[in-house]
């Protein structure tokens, strides 16, 4: 069913720090290793060892020159991925059923045996977490590793996203947004997580932690701010050294 | 928008198969003076193929084409899935039509198609444009122009098969009343055309980089390193940017095939017997005219997430 259920309680997401990601597509190949053999899978790649290799990625990590207002350089490392929104315009546009928002805990999942791969559904999404697979030409995405994260089979610690478990850093987080109390839900409220594009009225899950202000100058790594001017004194040199100091400087 | 010839084809075709119909029903509805039955039947079947022409070249467009019937399910939210339903009532509403016409139906019961197939004539179209207006990450396509846009241009590319057909033999009165209605047809497509093409150049939607990253607003940004080597689906699909470069003079040019219609309008009522070969110029050029004009709505609409590869707002 493409309708959307009704808000639920529990909203489980994906908060990515940009501040700690350092753009080594980890979390991308993770995914791409996953899902290749997950529940969702196989995740294909058409002529993938050819000149120009195709295939399906659920993760794409940008990285961008940025220049923030308060004057701040920085090099932004961004991974995209499903955002599993509120408002999930490709699943209300999809024609089959295959698009669905789960009413338990949010999640986004195509139905792989009935999509008909018409791609409304990738025209329909502001953010590219939709690709076409060109092998089995149907649509892929992010599944929020549902086969991982519910899984009774995985030890507890293993039961969360590839992503998040390949994170070098700890750039990624998963929980769940619908309880003010979680983790994460307090990790957004403390650094000011943001959701993408919000005027387009998706009403994304996923938050995004902005990079945190750089520390440019000397004085904001907590160094002194200026170094001591470690040049000759005469008043305070001892008689010695002053007598020195007349010498040489002749 | 990559233009995908299939969809293109689609809109086309099944544009002008509607708009046929739906001039067709109205003549019908008046109880088909003018027209003789055998030309009636042409026009249904006309009306017809066109029509499956477009819904099977649409169906070309998916991956899984097998899976097609899946699509009627979900009319509840989808316009495509209702698009599909409308279709196959407006040909359950042809078939019964032809049936009618070959039986020589009595008046109420021809009326009531005549009816049913101007309604769902329309009602195809329209679900037709709402599929593209409803994308709110394609401005180009989320604006008030494309609805009138879809159905002007299925109602005068109609128009125009429909005089074409009556240059097979209809009564002067009918053809001299379509040969009065046409230009105004014509006219009004390309001027909301010219509307929605002024539209999507001095409107933008806004939709900065910075959003798109979840940056304060006012963050400079610019593509550092791309996130892959090889042209994704994304890129295949979205990045489309030819008619960028060529906009301006193909639209000059879907202009100029559409409004050949005139010049041909007015030979035929001034050379009777140019009646045929002007229609059939008519119809050639009105068709490749939709065709330049389809092609530019696809390949000029720039989508949101192309912000993510070219940090340029859309």
């Amino acid at each position: 069913m493409t309708t959307l259920p009704p808000p639920g309680t529990k909203k489980l997401g994906l908060v990515i720090d940009l501040d700690t990601c350092v753009g080594c597509h980890a979390c991308a190949v993770a995914c791409k290793q996953w899902n290749d053999v997950g529940a969702y899978g196989p995740l294909n790649d058409q002529d993938p060892y050819g000149a120009a290799p195709d295939g399906a990625w659920l993760n794409r990590v940008h990285s961008y020159d940025v220049g923030t207002p308060d004057g701040d350089s920085l090099t932004l490392h961004f991974p995209r991925s499903c955002l599993h929104c509120e408002n999930a315009a490709c699943v209300t546009v999809c024609p089959t059923g295959a698009s669905y928002k789960r009413a338990e805990d949010g999640i986004v999942l195509v139905d792989p045996d009935t999509c008909i791969g018409c791609k409304l559904c990738a025209w329909a999404c502001p953010y590219g977490a939709r690709e076409i697979d060109p092998l089995d030409r149907t649509m892929k995405k992010c599944t929020l590793c549902v086969d991982r994260i519910h899984n009774p089979d995985l030890p507890e610690q293993d039961r969360q996203p590839a992503c998040v478990q390949a994170c070098p850093t700890r750039a990624r987080h998963f929980g769940d947004l619908g309880d003010p109390d979680s983790p994460v839900s307090k990790l957004v409220a403390e650094r000011g997580g943001r959701p993408l594009a919000p005027e387009l009225g998706y009403a994304p899950t996923n938050r995004y932690l902005p990079p945190r202000k750089r520390r440019n100058r000397t004085g904001d790594t907590g160094a002194p701010a200026r170094l001591d001017d470690h040049g000759f004194d005469p008043d305070r040199a001892s008689p010695l050294l002053r007598w020195v100091d007349r010498l040489l400087s002749r | 928008m990559h233009p995908a010839f299939s969809v293109i084809l689609f809109t086309t075709l099944s544009g002008a198969g509607y708009g046929l119909l739906f001039w067709l029903g109205l003549v019908l509805l008046s109880g088909g003076a003018g027209l003789p039955p055998r030309m009636q039947l042409a026009g249904l079947v006309a009306g017809a193929v066109l029509v499956i022409a477009g819904l099977l070249a649409s169906v070309a467009h998916l991956g899984r084409p097998e899976r097609a019937w899946r699509a009627f399910s979900q009319w509840r939210t989808s316009w495509l899935s209702r698009e599909g339903v409308a279709a196959v009532f407006s040909l359950a509403v042809m078939a019964a039509l032809g049936a009618a016409l070959c039986t020589g139906a009595g008046g109420g019961t021809m009326r009531v198609l005549a009816i049913l197939l101007c309604l769902s004539s329309l009602l195809t179209v329209y679900c037709t444009a709402r599929i593209y207006s409803c994308l709110r990450p394609v401005p180009a396509w989320h604006n008030r122009w494309v609805l009138p846009g879809y159905l002007l241009l299925a109602v005068a590319s109609g128009g125009v098969w429909l005089w074409g057909l009556l240059a097979f033999g209809a009564s002067a009165t009918l053809q001299g009343l379509f040969d009065l209605l046409l230009p105004w047809l014509v006219v009004a497509a390309v001027a909301v055309k010219f509307a929605y093409w002024r539209h999507i150049d001095t409107r933008a939607a806004g939709i900065t980089p910075a959003s798109l990253l979840g940056l304060a607003a006012g963050s400079r940004v610019s593509p550092f390193e791309a996130p892959h080597t090889e042209d994704n689906f994304l890129l295949k699909e979205m990045g489309f940017a030819l008619a960028r470069k060529h906009g301006r003079p193909l639209r000059r040019l879907a202009v100029l095939l559409m409004a050949l219609v005139l010049p041909l309008l007015m030979a035929a009522q001034l050379l009777p017997p140019f009646r045929l070969p002007a229609a059939v110029m008519a119809v050639l050029a009105v068709m490749s005219g939709v065709l330049v004009e389809r092609w530019l709505f696809f390949a000029q609409a720039r989508h949101v997430v192309l912000g993510y590869y070219d940090a340029q707002p859309t």
